[in-house]
């Protein structure tokens, strides 16, 4: 067993203080609403602020809409890739790295300008605004969903597994939804978690679309004092549980093990 | 009519022909493998069969019906991997039923048949295991069972003990072909091992280079190979050059020393080289043939212990032929550089139809 250098300590602890020193002191300015003591009043003032129900809520929705229609895109596309397109994997993948290049106001614009004229007129109702807010989502979410999807497809042998359920009578759609979809359940798990915690605070779409979201409403309470530091630390709790859910699930999932008909 | 044809069957791949007018009679209940080096085909003409390929032209036809350009879901043949391919998300019952279910069988009638193949298997007691829960060859088995529950026309085997350990391989190989006998099904069986080939199948077809070098019987390919590329495939061979003196009279040389065919040669004439073939199991040491065996001289150059048989290497002049015989600890091996006089019988001298390039 090799001993540990002593800068190996130093540098861990260097990043330790750079990620939780921030933290730290947001997390004790947030308790001092009261003075003198330290209390949960930010907390409580903020979790029953009609304003933060109504847009969590909303952001919740658009989450869940997000990787119903974010999923039944991608994973079709990425199977298909896999199996049957191998040489446009590198375009796909370049495709879905697009969002970290675009930046958001641009998609923002160009959604608004595309789809709220004739003949789309997506802005014009509370319903089709939310489905634009959705498909803007959804390119947002891309590289991460994309790229979890593609890490599970690559987990199992596709092509075996596919193949082995059309021999036993199996069609394209019993294929997708009872061998691919099962099978990436902890890779769309991860894909899940990561598009909530974008979805939560994302604040360029919702703010242009006029949308009531989580990210606005936090920008909107961003000038009184200890509750957006609350808001940050129940964001941050929320993002931190989302990765424990994906490690929980990732652990102890039936077939999940050492897979079955893979090499 | 056969149960299974294969007509005439090819298939490219860009400029490359993986399979060359493939033609086969497959009869119901037959066993049948397809034997060959990595990249002869084999694997190709069963994906062919099983629809997940396309001839680029030929015909395949199952009981009659033609099924080339029927997708694979359609064509009810059954199919086991070397990679097992159990669906990971799934119990072994799960696995074995599914078929059934996709076919919307009852549910009692899936349970009853789940439970049979369960049976046949002998893995009664594990269906309730998740695949990752069961060792390769239980794993196999079930891949098996789940193939054969759905009773296929035909049932296909891609090298399905490939994966396995020496042991496993040879008990699984066993059970394989009991279940075939017992189920009657017609069977095609991919593998690159010869032994498998031999000890498991009703009649062989040898594959090289996309092509059928040879269709047979177990003992028809290995005794009576008819290229030079089956006799060195399928067991150990000696492949010499001989020079026809005599073909009527079945009369050769090898080196300047005469032997005798036990039939005339028809395949070349008086003065022409061909390539002959000689079994290492079949040469004596020092004249312990009697009769009218060939005799051979030479010197041993090489001896290796094998357990139960002992290999000796005889050098001519410029070829060489290696002799089995068998371990026997009371008697002495010969010593390297040991002049030696091998012989064997007449009717053991196979004179090949093809030139030896292949050899």
């Amino acid at each position: 067993m090799s001993k540990s250098s002593p800068w190996a300590w130093f540098w861990i602890g260097l990043g330790v203080l750079y990620f939780f020193v921030p933290l730290f002191a947001t997390l004790e300015f947030s308790l001092k609403a009261q003075k003198g003591f330290y209390s949960l009043t930010a907390y409580q003032v903020a979790l029953t602020d009609p304003g933060f129900v109504r847009t969590f809520t909303f952001s919740l929705t658009m989450a869940a809409a997000t990787v119903l229609v974010g999923f039944l895109l991608i994973v079709p596309t990425a199977y298909w890739v896999q199996l049957r397109l191998p040489r446009l994997r590198p375009i796909v993948e370049l495709l879905t790295l697009l969002p970290f290049v675009v930046p958001g106001i641009v998609l923002a614009f160009g959604l608004i300008k595309l789809y709220g004229h004739p003949p789309f007129s997506f802005t014009e109702s509370e319903l089709s605004t939310n489905g634009l807010l959705i498909s803007g989502y959804v390119v947002l979410a891309l590289p991460y969903m994309y790229r979890a999807v593609d890490t599970g497809l690559r987990a199992i042998d596709v092509r075996t597994l596919t193949e082995a359920a059309q021999s036993l009578g199996a069609s394209w759609p019993t294929i997708l939804f009872r061998i691919i979809f099962p099978n990436l359940r902890v890779a769309l798990l991860s894909g899940t978690f990561l598009t909530f915690a974008i979805v939560i605070g994302e604040f360029t779409l919702a703010t242009f679309l006029n949308r009531p979201a989580f990210g606005p409403y936090m920008n909107l309470v961003g000038d009184k004092t200890y509750i957006p530091e609350a808001l940050a630390i129940i964001t941050f709790a929320l993002t931190w549980a989302s990765m424990g859910l994906i490690q929980f699930f990732s652990r102890g999932t039936p077939g999940q093990g050492p897979l079955a008909g893979t090499r | 009519m056969a149960f299974l044809e294969i007509n005439d069957v090819q298939k490219q791949f860009a400029q490359t022909t993986a399979v060359d007018t493939f033609n086969l009679q497959v009869e119901r209940g037959e066993f049948v493998s397809f034997l060959g080096p990595s990249g002869c085909g084999k694997t190709t003409t069963l994906r062919m069969i099983a629809g997940f390929e396309l001839p680029t032209s030929g015909r395949i036809v199952i009981n009659g019906n033609d099924v080339t350009h029927k997708p694979p879901n359609q064509r009810n043949v059954g199919m086991v991997f070397q990679s097992y391919a159990l669906f990971p998300n799934m119990t072994v019952a799960d696995n074995i039923g599914f078929g059934l279910k996709v076919a919307k069988k009852p549910a009692a009638e899936i349970k009853q048949r789940v439970e049979e193949m369960l049976k046949l298997i002998h893995l009664s007691a594990l269906g309730n295991r998740y695949p990752y829960q069961l060792s390769g060859g239980q794993q196999q088995r079930i891949a098996l069972a789940r193939a054969l529950a759905i009773k296929p026309q035909v049932l296909l085997l891609d090298e399905p003990l490939s994966a396995l350990d020496a042991k496993i391989r040879v008990s699984l190989r066993n059970e394989i072909r009991a279940i075939q006998r017992q189920l009657g099904i017609t069977t095609i069986y991919v593998t690159h091992d010869q032994e498998e080939a031999l000890s498991l199948s009703d009649r062989i077809v040898v594959m090289s280079e996309g092509r059928i070098e040879q269709i047979g019987t177990p003992f028809e390919i290995y005794n009576f190979p008819l290229t030079p590329f089956v006799a060195s495939f399928v067991g150990t061979l000696n492949v010499l050059s001989a020079t026809v003196t005599n073909a009527g009279s079945g009369l050769l040389q090898i080196e300047g020393q005469p032997i005798r065919a036990a039939r005339p040669i028809e395949s070349a004439r008086d003065g022409e080289t061909v390539s002959i073939a000689l079994r290492p199991e079949i040469i004596s040491m020092n004249g312990a043939s009697a009769g009218e065996a060939n005799r051979l001289q030479g010197k041993v150059e090489d001896v290796s212990f094998l357990g139960s048989i002992v290999r000796i290497r005889v050098r001519f002049e410029n070829d060489f032929i290696h002799l089995d015989t068998f371990n026997n600890p009371h008697l002495s091996l010969p010593q390297i550089g040991q002049p030696i006089t091998v012989t064997f019988p007449r009717e053991a001298v196979l004179v090949l139809s093809r030139a030896a390039s292949a050899a």
